[in-house]
């Protein structure tokens, strides 16, 4: 196994691109490191990116949206008050993921890139509409964070790519997410399901809004029927109740170690409506 | 309950000073297994069938045995042939024979310079398996066409013509059953079951054996017992007891767990064959999820025959549990005994078949056996009493056993204390809590046995008056600290001046491990005996001294006194004293104590718990949870609550989400903490506790073992609180919550 720290991402890709074998990039290692040690994963090449400068950075950007590097820890995230204003869901994705220890190092860019269905601070991103930059042998493209899982381990990425960056869109006036996930205990788990909902408000009504589910499909999905369901009501009980049909009608969940098909889908609708009320009364403050 | 609310008039016994221990834990010097290292060692691999039962038709170690670094491998080739019974099952558990009997039977173990050579050894032997149909169900194991396991396993109990993987059937009872249920007003019968839960222990198996070509070996390993790793390895070896010296670590839980061996004679051999070269070996977690002592699974039947005024006039339990694949494992015996320990019923019918499965050899859990039991009896209990609108406690104070009630499983009663449990329970404040919407409260009592075992203890005076004492039980729970506060209080001095050492095999007679609740009852009454001895040695010193009859002497308060006004006026001689001069004056002082104690007095408990379930996930939240436990006399009160307050966690865990999940291909398919889901912190609330003390007959301070009844009743309690919340009756562990939602969606 060879380690890399290169000191730029052109230098990443580029180590990246040449390597035959195993390749991991390693950030906060949480998972890499974990797979590393239970023999899961041997890598011929091990590339460190938290080297390189900026990757520990979150930006405001001019349009008021957030730009953040890969090597930034779910503590990190939680600590930063202006973001987390803006963004509560998104960061409360991430701060579920793993033990205190975990959040010191875990990264927002990790959770994605590991693959998991059920990587709980994806579907966040994913109804806030984050985009993630991608730099590879070809140059460099931005593209949509539900772009890239494609099935549990595995992303779109093509060999030599690296995300270079997630961004947060502005987030505006009157808006507000939130992510719920379920699991059978309080903490130290996976989730058995997940939602995200984004939404914006104009007076008591929902002008616009993304669901994401997680832990229901291979990949976490983005059901537009749920912002069907809601837009334009004031989040009545009809609204509540279409959305709960539609989160139930989209997840195609599983039976596994960790929850029955049915459960799922019926947790998939109880998830959806509590966390379109959370979001709902964040965009009202 | 403080302790101070209890005084008996003891100095010592009842304050809670810090564990002598307890330093080097919390510091992380303390040594446990994996810490121990030596010279020139050498680190061991184990590789494991992939397969629930397979035939092993090869096993090729020459691409392992050609890489750098390694220096042995042993097979069951290697290990002598002829054993029988018990020793034959170790041996077979040890390293696989002709098949692999489960997912993770050990096959053949590789000894390398380094651990990574060790383990890319490991997957260089190779093994051919020819894979054969398994069963890890104990009902489907049961059936007449179920793959056989081992045949001819069943032993003479097992009527002709039963089911091929049942190895032993167990019946007793008493009265008539038939005329018991004819004169109850309600007769109920239900069908529980519960699934495999693992002891849990933080600290994986650990040990580092040597042993050379003329089998004399010695072991430093993480046990509850040393003796027993000592008489289990040189079985499975086929060497000399007395020429392998074992030496215990620190210990990071056990559970019973650790009262029996997995991989430990695999250093040992892998260290002959390696020229006596010291090896160490590390269970990973998976390996100890996989391949170590779970407790049994269980399929239970319950018939129970109740009067309108709440008494039970005649029950049944049918009882089948599967505890791996070879006999004697599994703890049916034990819970048919535990089921209706708590109950004076005039009739009862227990029958219990214990079955083999394509799982791991079942190890002891905390009260084994006992949990299942009451499980199904303390549910269906519950069931009788809501059917009657009748008060839990009331129809457990109506039945319970006292003094003098002859047990369900045989002898009478001595002095005991459910009780006084239950009358304290009913006076907690939690059972007064006023409950809201989808909240439900439960109740249930539990028992175990407790135990005495062979037990030698040897108790020296130091050259300044304070006192070493050497056990041989493994202090796994603060027995240590008990022991030196009850050595304290024997010899009237400071707690302080009292060191408690746990030895190796070669410092004492044997000792049966820490287990069934006996450390403190066994290791403390037989120190109790040595330090008389040691008294006695004192008091004839003083006596030389004085030039009076050694009768004429008393001991209190840490020195001899003459006995009375006609011994003779003579200033108290302080034990500093004597020591200070025991060279010249006859020698070192010691006082040794040897026997199979009688007289563990029984432990009887009853908990109650609320809790909230989400009706739209199921999800149960635990509220408030309250251990009410006889512990005789508390020697430590702080460290009887921790045993109570952890026998109500692991019980918790067992009931709501624990549980071994095997795939359709017979795999563990969690074994891992992440989805083998024991409580984390924030799972539980704050457990109370109340100590109840009625005190045991049979001890020198009147302490009953207080470490596995609390884990007894969590899981019909649960039940029994999930049910008041939500109307929904779960009889099978565990009480997910997907299992709990299932159950609130088929009540309607």
């Amino acid at each position: 196994m060879r380690y890399h720290a290169p000191a730029t991402f052109e230098e990443a890709v580029s180590i990246a691109a040449g390597a035959s074998g195993v390749t991991r990039f390693l950030a906060g290692g949480t998972d890499v490191l974990v797979q590393l040690r239970s023999g899961l994963v041997t890598p011929d090449d091990l590339i460190d990116l938290k080297k390189i400068p900026g990757t520990g950075d979150i930006t405001r950007l001019e349009d008021g949206g957030w730009r953040i590097g890969v090597a930034v820890s779910g503590a990190e995230l939680g600590a930063h008050q202006a973001l987390v204003a803006d963004w509560p869901g998104v960061v409360e994705g991430m701060e579920l993921v793993g033990s205190t220890q975990v959040q010191g190092r875990a990264t927002l860019t990790g959770n994605l890139c590991n693959g998991s269905p059920a990587a709980d601070s994806v579907p966040g991103l994913v109804a806030a509409g984050a985009n993630v930059t991608v730099q590879g042998p070809k140059g460099t493209r931005d593209i949509a964070v539900e772009a890239i899982p494609a099935g549990p381990g595995k992303t779109t990425l093509a060999p030599g790519e690296i995300i270079t960056a997630i961004t947060l869109p502005p987030r505006g006036k009157h808006a507000g997410d939130a992510y719920l996930r379920f699991i059978p205990r309080t903490e130290m788990d996976i989730a058995v399901v997940g939602c995200a909902v984004s939404l914006v408000r104009d007076g008591d009504r929902v002008v616009s809004a993304r669901v994401a589910l997680g832990a229901v499909a291979p990949t976490v999905l983005l059901v537009d029927a749920c912002a069907k369901a809601i837009e334009g009501t004031t989040l009545d009980e009809a609204a509540l109740a279409a959305l709960t049909r539609a989160a139930e009608a989209a997840a195609k969940p599983i039976s596994d170690k960790r929850g029955t098909k049915e459960f799922r889908i019926e947790v998939a609708g109880v998830l959806a409506r509590r966390a379109a009320v959370i979001a709902y009364e964040r965009a009202g403050k | 309950m403080a302790k101070d609310e209890i005084t008996k008039g003891y100095t010592w016994i009842g304050t809670t000073p810090d564990r002598p221990d307890g330093l080097d834990k919390v510091t992380g010097r303390a040594r446990y297994g994996a810490d121990f290292s030596l010279p020139n060692m050498l680190h061991g691999a184990v590789v494991r069938s992939p397969h629930a039962h397979a035939r092993i038709v090869k096993i090729d170690a020459t691409k392992a045995l050609a890489l750098t670094g390694v220096k042995a491998v042993v097979t069951r080739a290697d290990l002598p042939t002829g054993l029988t019974g018990e020793d034959l099952y170790l041996q077979e558990n040890t390293l696989a024979g002709e098949k692999a009997l489960y997912d993770g039977h050990a096959v053949a173990a590789v000894a390398a310079t380094t651990a990574l050579i060790a383990q890319d050894a490991a997957k260089l032997i190779e093994v051919e398996y020819e894979v054969l149909p398994h069963v890890t169900d104990v009902d489907e194991a049961m059936k007449p066409d179920a793959p056989v396991i081992l045949p001819g396993c069943a032993d003479h109990s097992v009527p002709e013509g039963s089911a091929p993987n049942v190895a032993r059937y167990i019946d007793f009872g008493r009265g008539d059953l038939d005329a018991g249920f004819a004169e109850a007003d309600v007769v109920r019968s239900a069908h529980y079951t519960t699934e495999a839960t693992h002891q849990g222990y933080i600290e994986p198996h650990a040990a580092v054996g040597q042993m050379g070509a003329d089998g004399k070996g010695e072991m430093w390993v993480c046990t509850q017992g040393q003796w027993y790793i000592r008489k289990m390895c040189s079985a499975v070896l086929g060497t000399d007891p007395a020429q392998l010296r074992v030496t215990p670590s620190e210990i990071g839980g056990g559970f019973g767990g650790k009262t029996t061996i997995f991989m430990e004679p695999l250093p040992l051999a892998l260290s002959k064959k390696a020229g006596g070269r010291p090896v160490k070996m590390v269970m990973t977690r998976a390996e100890v999820l996989r391949a170590t002592g779970p407790t049994a699974s269980a399929s239970m039947d319950v018939k129970m025959g109740m009067k309108k005024d709440g008494t039970i006039t005649a029950a049944r339990v049918d009882f089948r549990m599967q505890g791996g694949p070879f006999p004697g494992a599994s703890p049916v015996g034990e819970a048919l005994s535990c089921a209706f320990a708590c109950y004076d019923i005039p009739n009862l019918g227990h029958h219990g078949w214990e079955v083999l499965a394509n799982r791991p050899k079942c190890a002891a859990y905390r009260a084994p056996g006992s949990p299942m039991a009451a499980y199904a009896v303390e549910s269906m209990v519950d069931e009788l009493c809501r059917e009657l609108g009748l008060d839990p406690i009331e129809v457990r104070l109506k039945n319970g056993v006292k003094e003098g009630t002859r047990a369900s499983f045989g002898p009478k009663y001595k002095r005991i204390g459910l009780v006084e449990t239950l009358e304290a329970a009913k006076a907690h404040p939690n059972y007064a809590v006023e409950l809201g919407p989808n909240q439900g409260r439960g109740v249930a009592s539990g028992f175990w046995f407790n135990h005495g075992g062979e037990t030698s203890v040897s108790m020296a005076i130091t050259e300044d008056g304070t006192a070493q004492v050497s056990v041989g039980t493994p202090d796994i729970g603060g027995s240590r600290a008990s022991i030196a506060l009850m050595a304290a209080e024997t010899l009237g001095i400071p707690y302080e001046n009292v060191r408690v050492n746990i030895v190796e095999t070669g410092a004492l007679g044997v000792n049966e491990p820490t287990h069934g609740s006996r450390a403190t009852f066994a290791s403390g009454k037989a120190m109790w005996e040595a330090a008389q001895g040691a008294i006695k040695e004192m008091c004839k010193r003083a006596a030389q001294k004085w030039d009076i009859d050694p009768e004429a002497v008393t001991w209190k308060d840490g020195a001899a006194h003459p006995a009375g006004e006609n011994a003779g006026k003579f200033e108290p001689m302080t034990i500093k004293e004597i020591a200070a001069e025991m060279g010249k004056t006859g020698g070192p002082i010691s006082g040794h104590h040897e026997s199979t104690p009688s007289g563990a007095g029984p432990s009887f408990g009853t908990h109650v718990v609320d809790v909230e379930v989400d009706p739209e996930t199921g999800h149960t939240k635990v509220l408030r949870y309250l251990v009410v436990q006889d512990a005789g006399t508390a020697i430590h009160p702080a460290y009887v609550e921790g045993q109570y307050q952890g026998g109500a966690a692991q019980g918790i865990g067992w009931a709501l989400n624990e549980a071994y999940i095997y795939g359709q291909d017979g795999r563990l398919q969690n074994p891992i903490f992440l989805d083998y889901r024991m409580p984390v912190a924030s799972d539980l609330p704050m457990i109370d506790t109340v100590i109840v003390e009625v005190p045991n007959p049979g001890h020198p301070f009147g302490v009953r073992g207080v470490g596995e009844t609390g884990i007894t009743p969590p899981l019909p309690a649960l039940a029994n609180a999930i049910h008041a919340a939500t109307g929904a009756r779960l009889r099978k562990l565990p009480m997910n919550p997907p299992a709990v939602l299932a159950a609130i969606r088929a009540k309607g």
